[in-house]
């Protein structure tokens, strides 16, 4: 049974790894920057970017997505024609939001004193940053990194309700053309999930104990 | 005028008033020992000196040239290269984690020399290596210097507090600082720990090398000091050879204070 649909479900993880990898690339960097904002002194940036957060930590994912997918077309504008577009755009922004706030919360941890060590030894404030600070943050900020990107493997399914072809969507369709049990179906796109968890979890764990030769 | 001239140096965090205008002179070779109880604005004036703090008013002199003055409106490289004049060893080190005793000595001095070499044109990997191995060099002998010629490779979460210190001292020699600054540079250190920190400052002590250092180590700023300072909010109280104002002060204050902190022992 699992092995007559296991190519089409391939298919479907594909598109899910996609939109994975594809969020990560953008989330990853947005989120330095959106972090670098609500931190920034200048005050009208850091309250306009400090409401943002909020507005996309509060609201649910699902609906993020509907408003990138049919917010454009409802008020005239051109309409996002591939779903899948807008499927980025949206988990782009919402994970760069959560992101944001767990790059703050560790370069905050780092103690003023490497700042002002740095600065003693005449760097600036960007080599601080980049050889100094960072790493640390790298370091502090791994294990809740690794939860958001656990969770977001699972939140690539939302993208099934504007009609993107990933896992559960293609199990979806799978189970209508083969006449087959669709909770059968969904109770396989299970294991992908968590087979590709799982070596996620290996992998972080290897980097954190990779970047653990010190001690803080 | 002296070596270093500083000049009525003001500041105030908010309604308090930490500093009410200090003012002293030091020759090079000289060192200097800032003694004074909490609170009474030592380590405020030593980190004005290396622009951590932005004195409200005041004006630095350095061989002969103003090297700061409050009324001016730095930028960030213009501060740079001014904190370049004075190196500073910290109370608790704010050695980097990551980086290996011998790394942290040579950081700082890597991307400096590399800057350098770029605004003269595209560095070349061979040109960089050199630089990284010159540095190395340098940075070999500076540890070796301070007794740590064996640990060059640790991390510092791997050194004794007293290892980590005389650590921080190299790497603030690596940039060859015309003022040399230490903040309670043993007052983080188990007591076992004070005296390799104490020597190896005091070996430090050179014709052309001058120092700055606060501290509560009396018997310590006794010796090693040209010129000691006794601060009081925000003031100084009382200056003068180690003798001076250990053994005849003439401010009152002095005078508890010194007898309070014999009490102690």
């Amino acid at each position: 049974m699992f092995w007559k649909v296991f190519g089409d479900l391939c298919l479907g993880f594909l598109t899910t790894l996609e939109i994975f990898a594809l969020t990560l690339v953008i989330a990853i960097p947005l989120g330095l920057l959106v972090a670098f904002g609500t931190m920034s002194k200048f005050k009208p940036l850091k309250w306009l970017l400090v409401g943002f957060v909020w507005i996309i930590r509060g609201t649910p994912l699902m609906l993020q997505l509907f408003i990138v997918c049919y917010g454009p077309g409802l008020i005239g504008l051109p309409p996002v024609k591939d779903p899948m577009v807008a499927t980025i755009i949206a988990f782009g922004i919402n994970y760069a939001c959560y992101f944001s706030v767990i790059y703050k919360g560790g370069i905050e941890s780092i103690t003023q004193g490497q700042r002002e060590a740095g600065l003693v030894l005449g760097m600036t404030k960007t080599q601080i940053f980049f050889k100094i600070i960072l790493f640390q943050v790298i370091r502090r900020i791994l294990a809740p990194m690794s939860n958001e990107t656990i969770t977001l493997v699972k939140d690539t399914s939302l993208a099934n309700t504007i009609m993107v072809p990933e896992l559960i969507k293609q199990a979806n369709v799978i189970a209508k053309s083969f006449a087959m049990n669709y909770l059968t179906m969904l109770l396989y796109t299970a294991v992908f999930y968590l087979i590709f968890n799982g070596l996620l979890t290996i992998l972080f764990n290897k980097i954190e104990k990779k970047m653990s030769f010190y001690k803080v | 005028m002296a070596f270093l001239e500083i000049e009525n140096v003001y500041k105030s965090f908010g309604k308090t008033d930490v500093l009410k205008g200090v003012s002293f002179s030091l020759e090079k070779g000289e060192v200097l020992s800032i003694i004074g109880s909490s609170g009474s604005g030592k380590t405020t004036l030593l980190r004005c000196l290396n622009f951590l703090e932005k004195p409200d008013m005041g004006v630095f002199y350095l061989n002969g040239g103003e090297l700061f003055n409050a009324n001016t409106q730095y930028d960030d490289h213009e501060l740079r290269q001014k904190r370049l004049s004075f190196g500073l060893v910290f109370q608790s080190f704010n050695l980097f984690p990551q980086y290996t005793a011998l790394k942290n000595v040579t950081l700082a001095l890597d991307l400096q020399k590399i800057e350098k070499a770029k605004k003269l044109g595209k560095v070349t990997k061979a040109q960089k290596a050199e630089i990284y191995a010159e540095n190395e060099k340098i940075a070999k002998e500076l540890l070796s210097s301070v007794g740590l010629e064996e640990k060059m490779g640790n991390y510092p979460c791997e050194l004794s507090g007293g290892q980590q210190q005389r650590v921080a001292i190299a790497r603030a020699l690596a940039l060859s600082p015309e003022v040399l600054c230490f903040d309670e540079p043993t007052s983080a250190l188990d007591p076992e720990l004070t005296g390799e920190v104490l020597r190896a400052i005091k070996e430090l002590k050179s014709s052309d090398r001058t120092m700055i250092i606060v501290t509560h180590e009396m018997d310590f700023a006794k010796h090693v000091s040209d010129k000691v300072i006794f601060m009081a909010n925000g003031v100084i109280e009382e200056v003068g050879t180690p003798e001076e104002v250990f053994d005849n002060p003439k401010s009152p204050l002095t005078r508890a204070f010194l007898a309070k902190s014999e009490e102690v022992i």
